[in-house]
């Protein structure tokens, strides 16, 4: 009540003439209220947003674990064709050598006589590459539909959310085997039907945001300013709904590997390159007595899959407005 | 000379089936160069009259005139290049600044958009309207978040003033502001009304804030415009009962007594009768208020009041 009062008092020269006299061509400058505490404090220190982000992930654990996991496989499929040069599902060696029996075949050789290490770093080529590509797949449809179903809204979005919901109710793996069953398999068709069956998540979250983002008050300033849909929908909401994003495609990529391992692994995957799941899949048989045949591809796997999880923990931490972190 | 005109505008919000009348038939009228202060209390429709003359909520019925031209009959894609005369300033400092953006970012984007080409000239005048604000220049570069709230609603008078609009609607521009900060954008606003020659409405629940600035102010209550004055009649000879429970419960240091409360809530916007819309709340109401609606009448010149129980007032 008496801050109220002090102000009351100080925001009235005199009562009931104009509010304030202001000479004519007050140049900015001459005004003493821009020279008030509040204009010029502005923190020492510019902390450009962006780098400390940046700063923040790599002091993650997960992320700094996640990330060097993940980089050690990306190596290894950037160097497999210097180390194997050939092709890696060529017979060149006696078949079913052991791990460590030869040493020029230090992870064994599979019943046909193929390098089983030539297989892993060419395979970490194949997983990669559909990983990457058909997480981007679904994630640019998902952004496309659920950026259309959350801006929009209205009728436009009802269609939408039935369409996401026809999708999500079959099971995607099911869905999947389909697509590429009628589709003859090679990698270019493995990775749209991926990238085809994963959009929906994608499509939920970026709708969510979107609602949510819509009402804010810098849309409703940009709208004021005349902005165009486009522009606001790229340049004002996107941008904040980037982190979730991210934070979903680190972990579609692990789907997405994990489904090409799955369809490989029932004979649905390219046949003419090799890859962790076909790996795991021709091994099956001699599980019994080759078992490193399944099991180094399945370490592989794992491998990829948790450092891409650890990966988006990190993510999660640091970019996920609800744990509270400023954005 | 009038630049906006707004008659009989109603805005309605429907959900499911029931629909409020946020604004209900609100007429106004803002002269070149004149601050209407727009005052009342929370849930009013202030916010939403202010935002519906914007077209940032479509309005259900009326007539927006600016400039002799019915902006409620423009395309999306007209109203757009229309859009950079008449500008808003938001409540929450905090909310109606993009985060991802740096401040030149957020203060260039609408000059592109209306057609400053040249990357210098857009930085120049961003320059330009930083320091006119009272911004130090290195603002550009920053983010919104480096800033205090008072200067990041300097920003938000910034963005609104960098199309050199004829009309700004202030929409609780201080109240989301420390006091002593809320004095200096107060008086930020008064300067660059007087040097820009801005047409201001300014929407405030605080009296007080409303009685520095205006030159006029209306007073709404439940959707509708209820006393409509000068800044002296409005503040030395209120008529309506509403009014003098606002500027009663203005706290005076020099007043002993204490302001009569007025009894109740704002009665649900969706519930309501055939009377008076103050009727329930009001000291004096009688028969009539709760069975006829009052039409805002002229009591004096320029003055007008909504409710049968002025006159007495006014002889006295």
């Amino acid at each position: 009540m008496l801050q109220i009062n002090t102000r009351t008092t100080l925001l009235q020269p005199e009562a009931d003439t104009q509010p304030i006299a202001v000479s004519a061509e007050v140049s900015p400058s001459s005004w003493p209220n821009l020279h008030a505490a509040d204009t010029h404090v502005v923190s020492a220190t510019s902390h450009n947003i962006r780098r400390l982000t940046v700063l923040r992930l790599l002091r993650n654990p997960s992320v700094a674990a996640g990330g060097a996991l993940l980089s050690l496989i990306i190596i290894a499929a950037a160097l497999a064709p210097f180390l194997y040069p050939g092709d890696p599902l060529s017979m060149v060696a006696r078949p079913l050598l052991w791990p460590g029996q030869n040493a020029a075949f230090p992870f064994g050789t599979d019943s046909l006589g193929r390098d089983v290490a030539a297989g892993l770093f060419h395979g970490a080529r194949v997983s990669l590459l559909i990983g990457v590509v058909a997480t981007s797949i679904g994630v640019s449809v998902g952004i496309l539909v659920g950026a259309t179903a959350g801006y929009r809204g209205g009728w436009i979005d009802d269609v939408l959310v039935r369409v996401i919901e026809l999708f999500q109710t079959v099971p995607s793996f099911i869905l999947l085997v389909v697509l590429v069953a009628i589709a003859q398999p090679s990698i270019l068709t493995v990775t749209w039907a991926i990238g085809l069956v994963t959009w929906p998540t994608i499509a939920r979250l970026v709708r969510a945001e979107f609602r949510v983002l819509r009402e804010k008050d810098f849309v409703m300033a940009a709208r004021s300013l005349g902005f165009g849909h486009g522009r606001i929908v790229i340049r004002e909401i996107l941008p904040n709904a980037l982190p979730a994003i991210i934070v979903t495609a680190s972990v579609m990529v692990a789907t997405a590997i994990l489904m090409e391992a799955a369809l490989s692994f029932l004979g649905l995957g390219d046949p003419n390159v090799v890859s962790w799941g076909s790996m795991i899949g021709s091994g099956r048989e001699l599980i019994r007595t080759a078992w490193y045949l399944t099991a180094l591809p399945g370490v592989v796997i794992v491998l990829t899959v948790l450092a891409l999880n650890l990966i988006g923990d990190g993510l999660t931490d640091v970019l996920n407005p609800r744990t509270g972190v400023e954005r | 000379m009038t630049l906006l005109s707004v008659s009989d505008l109603t805005t309605t919000y429907t959900s499911g089936r029931s629909a409020v009348h946020a604004v209900d038939g609100v007429s106004l009228e803002i002269a070149r160069g004149e601050t209407i202060g727009l005052v009342g209390e929370s849930g009013c429709g202030k916010s939403t009259l202010g935002k519906t003359i914007l077209r940032l909520v479509e309005p259900s019925g009326g007539r927006i005139l600016f400039d002799g031209e019915d902006l409620t009959a423009l395309s999306e894609a007209a109203l757009r290049s229309r859009r950079k005369r008449l500008q808003m300033v938001f409540q929450d400092p905090f909310a109606s600044l993009n985060p991802r953006q740096t401040i030149g970012e957020i203060l260039s984007a609408p000059l592109a958009v209306h057609g400053v080409k040249s990357r210098a000239e857009r930085q120049r005048r961003v320059d330009d309207i930083l320091a006119r604000v009272g911004l130090p220049p290195d603002s550009a570069r920053r983010y919104p978040h480096e800033f205090s709230g008072g200067q990041r609603q300097r920003i938000g008078i910034a963005r609104a003033l960098i199309l050199e609009p004829d009309l700004i609607i202030c929409d609780e521009p201080v109240s989301a502001l420390d006091l002593s900060v809320q004095a200096q954008i107060l008086n930020l606003l008064a300067e660059l009304k007087q040097s820009l020659n801005l047409s201001l409405l300014f929407i405030s629940h605080d009296l007080s804030v409303v009685r520095y600035l205006s030159d006029r102010v209306l007073v709404m209550y439940l959707g509708r415009i209820v006393e409509s004055g000068s800044h002296t009649q409005i503040w030395h000879r209120p008529l309506h009962p509403y009014t003098k429970a606002l500027i009663d419960a203005v706290p005076d240091p020099t007043r002993r007594r204490y302001a009569a409360p007025l009894p109740g809530d704002l009665p649900d916007p969706r519930s309501v009768g055939g009377g008076c819309r103050f009727a329930p709340r009001c000291p004096i109401a009688t028969e009539i208020c709760r069975t006829q609606d009052p039409a805002l009448r002229a009591a004096a010149a320029g003055h007008h009041v909504a409710c049968h129980h002025a006159e007495p007032a006014l002889v006295s």
